[in-house]
């Protein structure tokens, strides 16, 4: 036997090829009641193309993926890390050069003067409905979940609650819930953000308090509680809330100042905007917080809290602090569906939309405000594509087998995510260092 | 006894049916370097914590006199709140934020008392600046002081145990406390860590005018460095008085090598 079939790489081989087949399964046809048998067999046996080079059956052109992902895999493992470092020491000098103030705020302006004209740009209706309803309202709950849960380290598995209570309170303040609006009189949605802000804070206060005092996983089901009992207040609380229909009649946001009257109607478009200035705002409040004392006390907190506390560090209070600052983006976020769509209803304020917030925060890298912004931005928009525009094989409900895949494969690869913060990926490797016992290794990397 | 900084009366910590600390009384006189020693699992580490507010004894009064003078108790005091009246301590096991740079860690200690100012925070005001600033030069202060300049920037996680220590000592000191607590400072350092340790200690005593309560096992270090001490053992104080009166005590020697010195004289 020649000396490299040695039995990992032929293991290796067998992993592919069935991770391949699993996959050839899932974008395959499906299969019905009637032919359960149908999907399966299809899946291998249906006619297509190979690389558009001739026609063959589909197990052919999996087969020959599967082949070719196998020797990339064996290549990486045998090669990896000197591809790595080459590509490290490759990019010594634009990552010297991001570290530079002038270039950050300019790469910053770039990117900002970007998605200013974007709209002008991108002009079909889909694709401008897509980046309010889709990408920015993720992009304002990821930012804020990542004060949570990047920040000061709490697992909050709850988050939507705050997006509900902010759309709902918009609906109150606007008059459009059976139960009378907040100030008697239906208010223009504008005056809701300040509200539905403050309420949204006031909420993560009342529920951080009493809840804040656990650690990790007992925090983690308290929030996921709250999640479930604001979801079924706002189905069952029929008088208050208007039920499981939710409420149809919030208008739409306008200015009446003097001689500047503008609406904010159907289109898209000027949502965009009044959503891309908040996010900015919330992005420099919450940079700005981070690297000020209370993110200091924050990262003591997740690092050491026993420490944190020796030293006059009141962890439950910065703890509710990062709910309700955390809370404040999302509270604007529900304001700005409620009055856009101006239709709310519980079904949509479920824990599957928690987690899928969770998911693009830790695909962007906790803690790391640009990171869960690109991942947001990165994770929405090929989302939407999808849902656009299908690939052959692909069905709208394969989406979180997908992204299920993609969390794995991060966790293993990339644990700190997308675009790490520094300090995070240190934690992650001091923690793993220490299970391995290579410590030198990390605190000499790269890195630090 | 008017200068008193602690004064512990009749305490008494239980686990359950477990009694940690059995009816100790000991008290603590302002600029005094104080050990507490004795065998594993005599209480030392839990007059520690019920010192710090961590534990919460069932009986008794501890009392701390604070900057302004006024006798504070102690016993319902969290342990942040303790920090911020002037206790501060160090662990036995360091216990750093690892991931942050030395300079960070001390940083932390150093403006965390202060008041919290979200707003200010957020806003970055001038008030602001100015307490980032004084926090920045009380850190550099400070490290200088016990030595840890050089590696201002190194990942706190790195140090030695000799230097983590003096990390630790630093980071207590930024919060200004009256009082120090050392938690066996001596575990894991070499001998010539050691000495430098008893040398710093010292001069936190007599150049930062804080008062040293210390446990230790080390008993070469605890000789060289204590004023007075308190041996404690099964939860009990047995013994107290200056280094020469402790270890000539029979009671103490009797505790430490588990026989009565009868018995091994008779061996």
């Amino acid at each position: 036997m020649r000396v490299w079939l040695t039995k990992a790489i032929v293991r290796r081989l067998l992993i592919t090829q069935s991770i391949v087949a699993v996959i050839e399964l899932m974008t395959g046809p499906a299969g019905s009641n009637s032919q359960p048998v149908y999907g399966f067999s299809h899946s291998f046996g249906e006619s297509s193309s190979f690389f558009g080079l001739f026609r063959t059956q589909r197990w052919v052109t999996f087969f020959f993926v599967g082949l070719i992902c196998w020797g990339v895999a064996s290549f990486w493992i045998s090669q990896g890390s000197r591809v790595r470092k080459s590509v490290h020491d490759a990019l010594a000098f634009p990552r010297a050069a991001t570290q530079k103030r002038p270039v950050r705020w300019g790469a910053m302006a770039v990117l900002l003067g970007f998605a200013i004209i974007l709209p002008h740009v991108e002009t079909a209706p889909f694709w401008q409905a897509a980046m309010v309803e889709q990408i920015a309202v993720y992009v304002l709950l990821a930012i804020g979940l990542n004060v949570v849960v990047g920040f000061a380290g709490l697992l909050d598995l709850g988050y939507v609650a705050f997006y509900a209570i902010g759309a709902y309170t918009t609906a109150w303040v606007t008059g459009a819930l059976p139960t009378p609006a907040l100030f008697h009189h239906a208010l223009n949605p504008f005056f809701a953000i300040p509200v539905a802000i403050a309420i949204v804070m006031i909420a993560g206060i009342i529920l951080g308090a009493p809840t804040l005092r656990l650690r990790g996983d007992y925090l983690a089901i308290v929030t996921l509680g709250f999640g479930e009992i604001i979801t079924i207040f706002a189905n069952n609380l029929y008088g208050i809330t208007g039920g499981s229909l939710g409420s149809n009649q919030i208008p739409h946001p306008s200015i009446h100042l003097g001689p500047i009257k503008y609406i904010w109607g159907l289109a898209p478009v000027p949502y965009y905007y009044l959503a891309l200035g908040f996010v900015v705002l919330f992005i420099i409040i919450f940079s700005l917080l981070e690297r000020s004392r209370v993110g200091r006390a924050w990262t003591a907190i997740r690092e050491d809290e026993v420490a944190a506390e020796s030293v006059g560090i009141n962890p439950l209070k910065y703890k509710v602090m990062a709910f309700a600052i955390g809370a404040a983006s999302a509270g604007f976020a529900g304001v700005l569906t409620a009055s856009q769509l101006i239709f709310i209803f519980p079904a949509s304020f479920t824990l599957q939309f928690s987690i899928n917030i969770l998911v693009l925060v830790i695909l962007g890298g906790m803690g790391s405000i640009a990171g869960v912004v690109f991942g947001a931005i990165l994770i929405q928009t090929v989302t939407e594509f999808l849902f656009h525009s299908p690939p052959s094989g692909y069905q709208p409900q394969d989406l979180y087998i997908y992204l299920g895949a993609l969390l794995v494969a991060m966790m293993i690869f990339r644990p700190s995510g997308l675009i790490p913060s520094k300090r995070r990926q240190r934690e992650i490797r001091l923690s793993e260092a220490e299970h391995e016992g290579h410590l030198d290794e990390v605190l000499t990397g790269d890195d630090t | 006894m008017s200068d008193m900084i602690f004064n512990v009366e009749h305490v008494t910590l239980r686990f359950g049916g477990v009694i940690s600390l059995n009816d100790v009384s000991l008290h603590q006189d302002r600029g005094e370097i104080l050990a507490v020693i004795g065998p594993n699992g005599a209480g030392k580490t839990s007059l520690f914590n019920s010192l710090t507010g961590v534990y919460q004894p069932q009986e008794g009064t501890i009392t701390f006199v604070g900057k302004n003078g006024k006798p504070l108790s102690i016993i319902g005091r969290k342990a942040y709140r303790m920090a911020n009246a002037g206790v501060a301590r160090t662990f036995q096991a360091s216990r750093m934020f690892s991931a942050m740079t030395t300079f960070e860690n001390v940083k932390i200690g150093a403006e965390s008392h202060r008041g919290i100012g979200v707003v200010g925070a957020m806003l970055r005001g001038p008030a602001t600046r100015r307490d980032e600033k004084h926090s920045d030069a009380r850190t550099i202060e400070l490290l200088k002081f016990v030595g840890l300049t050089e590696k201002a920037n190194a990942i706190s996680a790195s140090l030695s145990y000799g230097d983590r220590r003096r990390l630790e000592i630093a980071r207590g000191l930024a919060t200004d406390p009256q009082v120090l607590l050392l938690d066996e400072p001596a575990a894991g350092t070499n001998p010539s860590e050691k000495q430098a340790l008893v040398k710093l200690i010292r001069r936190v005593r007599d150049e930062m005018g804080v008062t040293i309560l210390l446990i230790e096992h080390d008993m070469k270090l605890v000789m060289a460095l204590a004023e007075r001490i308190y041996v404690l053992n099964f939860g009990s104080v047995i013994a107290e008085g200056s280094p020469d009166e402790v270890r000539a005590n029979p009671v103490v020697v009797e505790a430490y090598l588990g026989t009565s010195t009868e018995e091994a004289e008779s061996k």
